[in-house]
């Protein structure tokens, strides 16, 4: 009596393992070039990391750029940035730290400016955030921070709850898919501001949730299957959970999606980070975790002692 | 049996999402356009005759009421309002006529019903980028706090040796702080050494090498105290400030050793926020020197020992006596209004009886002669030299005015010489009191009222599309199993809102979008779980017996994924402020609700349609 599942994969076979050296080949290659990309090109670092002040102005009537830039910099704002932010009746300033001037004082003499443009009596400010540069310098540090601390902390508990080549797997698996999402930023010089570094956290997170759950299959698997090779228990754990690892992926997927066509232009570089972090934590968490592990000659007896849970007791 | 919850599992499941449920309730009612009439005074009463007279004055006026609410406990009147237009006139025309013993807000009150309201239950606590505001983060000048104290010892220092007839040379702040007191002969220095170690026991004191100097500095102890007190001043401050802005729900609220952040909701004119907040000012009453020539001092552009060279508004020069006869810190109360022997403008100050006391021995000697009253304000900027942002604060001393003392002044006395706004502002600076040490606006972030509108819709609409869509496919893919998902998935977010709003914790719209993550995330467990199923199913299990290895097998997993989520999200309260820290809030709270709601509640509902049954085939 077997009941017929809806599936997009069905049970599957794939021999990962034979391809791990071109996997993890494959991986150095494309870190390297997200780390050339950061030291060479840097981050496209926003307000909240560089301090100055953003401006983002709504006119009622769509507003051509060089008409608000020629404004601005009649009024002495010759350094700030103009872009259409959403519509082209929305525009979003950036302004760089300057001498003397508080943000009361930017926003007011810009507001006058905005008025200029034609058709612009009715500009309205909607939004301003000035971050001063010791802020701006903390929030780096805190963001290093809480990245390495979120990267310690998920570390000790893989390596207690599982095993520190498992563990040392699993972080490799989250460094790459962290190194791998700044770099994408650095390379395509999208803005990386805080919620964007929100959103690696995330990633961090979502990243080992995915890899966990294959170690956990890893675990199970080389108690209950004794007589085959690491490879093939890494092989079969992997293609174990590999429906599992699309669906969730997918179904995050998909919510992240839906927040970066309809949460508006503030989520987007969250949502950007968040759907590439997705991509490649699910790439990671098949090969990187598990290679990786491999490479560090995990063994059975690394993972036999600690089995006193019931999983070996088949109902 | 497998698949089977005893009826009081059921019951107490149900009493949980029953709760959750009623602690949501609240979010579903919107809000209100307000007025809320607060006390500007302790003295001021909210009462019944209050009420009456609101209600009067806004049915006069034609204005239409949704409801008034008397609340005694809080000390407000809080007026609802059909619509925005009825508000803002309702507002002018309050503070026209309950002038300025009443602080008259705008306020979007939650249009909680009274039962829910009975209940204590409120709706979630918006953030700024929702509903529109400004946050600061401001920054105190410790360096200047320190500096006033060391300051007043200079003065208490001269007083003693003066007292004791210790001759002295100098007494003053030393370059790299502390205070140095310098002396001609040893003998001096020792009986001063002797008086100073007696007197002020908190000073540690120690001599300077190669000289006849004694150096004072203030003890670790005393510079923390100092701190914390200039800090806590600085919040009681701005807390009276604030509440003469006139702002529904002000939060200002101490972070770390030197920063405040303040929050005002709904405020727009950040100018006239920042005007007020940032300023830090301070009187000083000091006795005019009728000795010498001002006009000689001007000419040689030094004044005579004793004395210094002030400005007044008109920028004509003053010279006043150095001695400061009385601060600013002392006055308790201060009012504009009309002097009834002339009709000019004026501001009554009323000083503390230390002050009082001060101000009567400073006057008693000089009646007929002219006093001035010195208006210093503090401002601190940040400047960027050569890519290094470097502080700089700089004092603005203004004599505002002269006046010749008539009689010893006592607790009460008034200041003359100003304009009616100047009086006003004046006098709306003294009463919140000067500033112990300047604050500079290190961060400030302002969201307009259209713009946060805008924040929710998108926030709602992302939340919705995203709870339809993951359930619709869900749905598809595991069937009449995906579709339970779904109840639970909504069961899930129902307890993230209602555990937002127990917690009164702040959503803000990367608050949002955890949501909608942790809605994509949720259904992992289930997904985890019904593939154990299905594995187990293929293996050749019945499918009751392959429920129930399914789900107890999967949970080992979720819960060691979840944990390792939850320490990131943890992680994210540590990143800056306010609307990030939202995402860590919802993602945290997401992580645990799903924990109960993709593995029991899912779990449950499945038992209670299925379990005990002879199953075909497994619906999944």
């Amino acid at each position: 009596m077997q009941t017929k599942f809806r599936t997009f994969v069905g049970e599957t076979h794939i021999d990962f393992m034979s391809k791990d050296k071109l996997a993890l080949g494959l991986s150095l290659a494309v870190l390297v070039i997200c780390l050339l990309s950061l030291l060479i090109r840097g981050l496209n670092l926003g307000l909240d990391f560089t301090g100055g002040t953003m401006i983002e102005a709504h006119y009622p009537e769509p507003v051509a750029i060089p008409a608000v830039r020629e404004a601005l910099s009649k009024a002495g704002f010759d350094d700030a940035q103009s872009q259409y932010f959403g519509t082209s009746s929305d525009i979003l300033l950036r302004i760089p730290p300057r001498e003397g001037l508080g943000a009361g004082d930017i926003s007011k003499e810009v507001l006058a400016a905005l008025k200029q443009v034609a058709g612009g009596e009715q500009v309205e400010l909607k939004r301003v955030e000035f971050v001063g540069p010791q802020v701006g310098q903390e929030l780096v540090e805190n963001g290093g921070m809480a990245m390495l601390f979120a990267l310690l902390g998920i570390m000790i508990y893989v390596a207690f709850r599982f095993e520190w080549k498992l563990a040392l797997g699993t972080i490799a698996a989250t460094v790459h898919d962290v190194v791998f999402t700044i770099g994408a930023f650095s390379l395509f010089q999208i803005e990386f501001d805080l919620t964007v570094l929100a959103a690696i956290l995330a990633v961090i997170g979502y990243s080992v949730n995915d890899t966990v759950v294959v170690l956990d299959r890893i675990r199970e698997n080389f108690r209950k299957m004794r007589r085959e090779s690491v490879r093939e228990i890494m092989n079969a754990s992997i293609n174990q959970t590999l429906t599992r690892t699309i669906i969730t992926s997918f179904t995050v997927f998909l919510s992240v999606v839906v927040l970066l066509i309809f949460g508006g232009p503030i989520m987007r570089g969250f949502s950007i980070a968040m759907l590439m972090g997705v991509v490649v934590g699910t790439y990671s968490s098949i090969y990187i975790a598990s290679a990786g592990a491999l490479q560090l000659d995990i063994k059975r007896e690394d993972l036999l002692p600690k089995a006193k849970e019931a999983l070996d007791n088949r109902p | 049996m497998l698949n089977q919850y005893p009826w009081w599992k059921y019951l107490l499941i149900g009493l949980i999402l029953l709760i959750g449920v009623i602690y949501a309730l609240p979010n579903l009612f919107g809000e209100n356009e307000a007025v809320q009439i607060s006390p500007a005074r302790a003295a001021v009463t909210v009462d019944r005759a209050l009420y009456d007279r609101v209600e009067k004055t806004l049915k006069e006026n034609n204005i239409p009421i949704k409801a008034t609410e008397l609340d005694t406990v809080q000390r407000r009147l809080l007026v609802r309002f059909q619509d925005p237009e009825a508000q803002l006139k309702a507002a002018d025309l309050l503070r026209n006529t309950l002038g300025r013993d009443y602080v008259v807000a705008l306020n979007l009150a939650p249009a909680t019903p009274a039962f829910l309201r009975a209940l204590g239950l409120r709706p979630m606590y918006y953030g700024l980028d929702l509903r529109g505001g400004v946050y600061f983060l401001m920054q105190v000048d410790m360096n200047a706090a320190l500096k006033l104290a060391e300051e007043t010892y200079v003065d208490d220092v001269r007083v003693l040796l003066r007292d004791e007839k210790i001759r002295y040379v100098t007494v003053d702040r030393a370059v790299g702080g502390g205070i140095r007191v310098s002396f001609k002969e040893a003998t001096e220095r020792d009986k001063a050494l002797a008086a100073l170690q007696q007197k002020l026991r908190n000073l540690q004191i120690g001599e300077i090498p190669d000289s006849l100097d004694l150096k004072l500095a203030l003890s670790e102890q005393e510079i923390k105290e100092k701190r914390d007190l200039a800090l806590q001043q600085n919040l009681t401050t701005l807390r009276n400030r604030i509440n003469e802005l006139g702002v529904s729900e002000p939060l200002i609220q101490r972070q770390g050793a030197d920063r405040i952040i303040v929050q005002l909701p709904g405020v727009q004119d950040t100018a006239r926020a920042k005007e007020i907040l940032g300023a830090t000012a301070t009187l000083e009453f000091r006795l005019v020197d009728t000795d010498h020539d001002v006009r000689e001092a001007e000419t040689s552009g030094r004044a005579p020992v004793g004395s210094r060279l002030y400005r007044d508004r008109q920028g004509q020069p003053v010279l006043l006596q150095k001695r400061v006869m009385l601060t600013g810190d002392y006055i308790v109360d201060a009012a504009s209004g009309l002097e009834q022997q002339d009709g000019q403008p004026a501001v009554f100050v009323t000083l503390d009886s230390t002050g009082a006391k001060r101000m009567e021995e400073g006057t008693k000697d000089n009646i007929g002669k002219p006093m001035a009253v010195v208006f210093i304000e503090n401002k601190t900027e940040t400047r960027l030299v050569e890519g290094e942002s470097r502080k700089s604060s700089y004092k603005v001393e203004e004599v505002i005015s002269v006046a010749t003392i008539r009689d010893r002044l006592g607790k009460r006395f008034q200041i003359t010489g100003l304009d009616t706004e100047e009086a006003r502002n004046l006098a709306l600076l003294l009463r919140a009191g000067a500033l112990a040490a300047p604050v500079e606006i290190i961060e400030e972030r302002t969201v307009g009222p259209s713009a946060g509108q805008e924040n929710i819709d998108q926030g709602r609409r992302s939340a919705l599309i995203a709870f339809l869509v993951i359930v619709g496919f869900m749905g598809y893919y595991y069937r009449n199993f995906g579709w339970l998902s779904g109840v639970a998935l909504a069961f899930n977010v129902v307890l993230i809102i209602a555990v937002l709003s127990m917690l009164q914790a702040t959503l803000t719209l990367p608050g949002i979008a955890g949501i909608v993550l942790t809605m994509g995330m949720a259904v992992d467990a289930n997904v985890l779980i019904y593939e154990r199923i299905r594995e187990e199913s293929r293996l050749g299990n019945t499918p009751q017996a392959a429920i129930h290895a399914g789900f107890e097998r999967a949970f080992a997993t979720i819960l060691d994924s979840n944990i390792t989520t939850l320490i990131a999200a943890l992680l994210l309260f540590g990143l800056g402020s306010g609307p990030v820290r939202g995402f860590g809030i919802t993602l945290s709270i997401g992580i645990l609700t799903t924990m109960f709601t993709a593995v029991t509640v899912s779990r449950a509902m499945i038992n209670y349609l299925y379990g005990g049954r002879r199953l075909e085939a497994i619906p999944v």
